[in-house]
């Protein structure tokens, strides 16, 4: 109760000297924001998932390297499939203590679901890192490569081929329906709650094929349960240290250079609500900035396969539109836009 | 004998004097929370998290299993006392707990819980130490047919062994259908019942629900009695953890039966909420004394605590080896062995010997330490009786509403806790149960994710649940169960047994 109180009435006093600042125009070092209670990251996804770990990651990493002058708290708000974080998002107009961790959720969830959510209404701060999809087969599996795959789909009947990924009509399902129209193939879609459970079903073949990001998938790939066909990506990924007993992440071949021409990246960036100040948004991208350099984020990185990002500012803006305005086109195509 | 080297190796690993130290705060503050209702395992672990960050894994993980088991014990104390779930899995520990301790038993009955609890984490920690291997393959075998099954043979059990009437039983489920169905739809990935709300997107936790249902309505029923404002006299001393331990033995098939069930549904992510339903029911069924049950029998406790502790254990097992968690703690410390740089998974076994190893001792540990903990705190907790209800009320609504707001630190669960507060009030003066709503809640949305799943494919139709051995056998033994009342009308008619007759009018209403 104290401590709080002291934290605000510091808080209040921090306003004052910046705004007093402000007023004679000095330096902009000098009136840099700091914050002064604890900066809460919202993680729109259920305990453990990617984001979750994620934002355990930013919180272990700015605490060790003591990057923040106020401690980090991670607050799961992963209902509505991250709509729920989303949409506190919107209402926190202003809060300079709330960034959220997010993924394509923030164009899928308007599209599909008609959530009154734009991302244009938030403070778009910097993109940390871009997640990749591979091809998964179970182990077990007769092909060997995606043509192979691609043949064997096509000597079964449409839709006998089970494909699970995570949700429904988010990216994993739209991946999967692009897949099917360039390949000319038709899976059955088995939408699961998580891309752990997809793995581990691939593993069990209760599915025949997903199209989990690498870390979803590392640990059974490490353990021999699984194939790797192809990544869905313009380069294979660049981390060439071995993972299994005899492939890298580099080794994993690209699905163009395998015959099925098609990109598919996901972003995991940071915003912060509307109304922040300039200020505010510098001292995260300066504090994000740090925390991509730390060695706990580069472990990260490599540990997940994820591909870095620098994009902030307007680059990260113009890359939103760009990606936004796939995801609607592949969504329209699919059937997956609501449309009443 | 591979396993007894490494579990030897393990305790190597945890005898540490820092080690033990880090174990008994973790208990101490795992009680404290699994006493204050809807603060349960995974806002401790969640809170503790970042203090581990900087720890080596194995004393992390110590430090937050070790408040998992804390919260595991403690959720049966205020069941009993107070007839009020500390946590969710603690709700069928009411049904004969709070009997007893009325009765004046409070002692005996929170002895039993803590033994019994004991019991059954053992059985499930012996489990992972020799089989954890073959359980990783055996749980790799669960498709979305298989996971259904054992949901509906949970929900079976539960309509064809219940004591309530059997139409009261369903009204129930069906309403707790009703509201687990709010939400994200996982399959169809649309909103349904949100009628535009920010915050009905969530959907209705069911930890907010077990709060009000059992708390709120609990202290509404008593405002209404005027009950019970003096404190009970109950003497209690240390001796009676003796005493009800010589009954104990007499009890061996319902605490074996309990650990079987608990060990089978927490490493199939029924869970530890289904596991102790489940093992209570079965318990009741199988008892000769059955029709007492909910009266104040020490097998009433005994039952579900087994089970719910057994498979709050083994729910770790599935965690650890597939990186799939079994139950709400599990996938924060999921989380957390991310941080510590570690990737569960099928290798987890083989590349982080130290780590698995010292984990597993540490259950055993751990859970030894727990017990001796809290059954030297059964006088100071019966004691809490003493106090007149008047002065404990107020805390426990305090407790309630911070527990309930802490599930997603929203202000409108506390309504909504409220909200259930009245639903449960009404129920218990309608006579209709509580415990197949709440299982309905935290069931259902899964199991019709599963079922339509099945029914996703070429292969989709009725007969996928007969389609190979195993989902075939729980099937069957689900419709069993659901039609147990008739089945065993059937064989009391073949008997030739008068005595089926009665049993017989009262089970036709199924």
């Amino acid at each position: 109760m104290l401590k709080s109180f002291v934290a605000k009435r510091t808080a209040l006093m921090a306003a004052c000297v910046t705004a007093c600042l402000g007023a004679t125009a000095l330096s902009p070092a000098m009136a840099a924001w700091q914050p002064t209670k604890p900066v809460e990251i919202i993680v729109p996804a259920g305990a453990g998932g990617a984001s979750d770990q994620m934002a355990r990651m930013m919180q272990a990493a700015i605490q060790n390297n003591k990057l923040s002058p106020t401690p980090i708290v991670v607050t799961l708000k992963g209902g509505a499939n991250g709509g729920e974080g989303l949409m506190d998002m919107l209402g926190s107009a202003g809060d300079p203590y709330k960034m959220v961790i997010s993924n394509s959720a923030i164009y899928t969830l308007p599209l599909a679901n008609k959530l009154p959510f734009d991302w244009r209404k938030l403070t778009p701060v910097s993109i940390l890192a871009f997640d990749n999809f591979v091809l998964w087969v179970n182990a077990e599996a007769p092909y060997k490569t995606t043509q192979d795959f691609v043949e064997a789909v096509k000597k079964e009947p449409a839709g006998a081929f089970k494909l699970g990924g995570t949700g429904s009509k988010r990216e994993d399902h739209i991946l999967a329906a692009t897949v099917e129209r360039i390949a000319g193939v038709k899976f059955s879609y088995i939408p699961y709650k998580s891309g752990g459970e997809a793995a581990t079903q691939l593993v069990g073949d209760h599915i025949k094929v997903n199209v989990n990001n690498p870390s979803e998938n590392v640990a059974v790939w490490r353990a021999g349960q699984v194939r790797a066909l192809c990544v869905f990506d313009t380069e294979p990924m660049n981390y060439p240290a071995k993972v299994t007993a005899d492939q890298s992440w580099k080794d994993i071949p690209t699905c163009k250079s395998q015959g099925i021409d098609f990109q598919w990246i996901m972003l995991r960036g940071v915003f912060l609500p509307s109304g922040v100040t300039p200020d505010q948004v510098a001292f995260y991208q300066d504090l994000l900035g740090k925390l991509v350099e730390t060695p706990e984020f580069k472990d990260y990185l490599e540990k997940q396969a994820l591909k870095p990002s620098d994009l902030k500012g307007p680059e990260m803006v113009k890359f939103l539109e760009k990606d936004e305005a796939l995801y609607r086109d592949l969504m329209t195509q699919a059937g997956f836009v609501a449309t009443n | 004998m591979e396993a007894l080297e490494s579990l030897l190796h393990g305790f190597g690993v945890l005898l540490t004097f820092h080690n033990m130290l880090l174990m008994l705060v973790g208990i101490c503050l795992g009680i404290l929370v699994g006493v204050l209702p809807g603060l349960g395992g995974p806002n401790g672990v969640a809170i503790l998290l970042p203090l581990t960050f900087t720890m080596d894994p194995t004393s992390a993980i110590v430090l937050l299993s070790c408040i998992y088991w804390g919260a595991l014990f403690g959720g049966a104390i205020t069941s009993i006392l107070f007839n009020i779930p500390g946590e969710a899995w603690s709700v069928a520990t009411t049904f004969d707990g709070y009997p007893m301790a009325q009765k004046g038993q409070a002692a005996e009955a929170l002895t039993a819980a803590f033994t019994a609890s004991f019991f059954g984490s053992i059985a499930a920690v012996m489990l992972i130490t020799f089989l954890a291997p073959w359980i990783a393959t055996f749980a790799l075998r669960f498709g979305p047919p298989e996971f259904f099954a054992v949901y509906l043979l949970t929900f079976c059990t539960f309509v064809g062994l219940g004591k309530e009437s059997r139409h009261k039983i369903v009204i129930s489920l069906a309403l707790g259908f009703l509201l687990a169905a709010v939400g994200m739809d996982t399959v169809s990935g649309e909103l349904r019942m949100t009628f535009g709300s920010v915050e009905l997107l969530r959907g209705f936790d069911f930890l907010v629900a077990v709060i009000g249902l059992f708390g709120i309505s609990e202290i509404l029923l008593a405002m209404e009695e005027h009950l019970a404002f003096k404190g009970q006299e109950a003497k209690i001393r240390l001796s009676v953890v003796w005493r009800t331990w010589l009954t104990l033995p007499r009890y061996w098939l319902t605490l074996l039966r309990s650990s079987a069930i608990g060990c089978w549904l927490g490493v199939t992510p029924g869970g530890a909420i289904a596991a102790s339903f489940m093992g209570y029911n079965l318990a009741k069924r199988f008892s000769r004394d059955g029709a007492n049950f909910g009266k104040g029998k020490i097998e009433g406790v005994l039952a579900p605590e087994t089970a719910a502790h057994a498979a709050g254990t083994a729910a770790l097992l599935p965690m650890l080896a597939l990186g799939i968690p079994g139950s709400g703690t599990a996938a924060v410390l999921l989380g957390g062995l991310m941080v510590w740089g570690l990737q569960p998974g099928p290798l987890l076994f083989v590349e982080q010997k130290d780590f698995v190893w010292g984990l597993i001792a540490s259950m055993y540990l751990g859970n030894i330490a727990g017990l001796i903990i809290v059954l030297a705190t059964v006088p100071l907790f019966a004691s809490v009786l003493r106090v007149p209800f008047a002065t404990i009320a107020p805390m426990i609504i305090v407790s309630c509403a911070i527990g309930a707001f802490a599930v997603q630190n929203a202000m409108f669960d506390i309504w909504l806790m409220l909200g259930f507060g009245v639903v449960g009030y009404l129920f218990k003066k309608t006579g209709i149960p509580l415990a197949p709503m709440t299982l309905a809640l935290v069931l259902g949305d899964k199991a019709e994710d599963a079922f339509r799943q099945s029914m996703i494919g070429l292969d989709g139709g009725l007969g996928i649940f007969w389609s190979n051995k195993l989902v075939g056998t729980i099937t069957t033994l689900a419709l069993m169960m659901l039609f147990w009342p008739l089945i065993g009308k059937a064989i009391d008619m073949v008997r030739g047994s008068g005595r089926g007759v009665p049993a017989g009018s009262e089970s036709s209403r199924a």
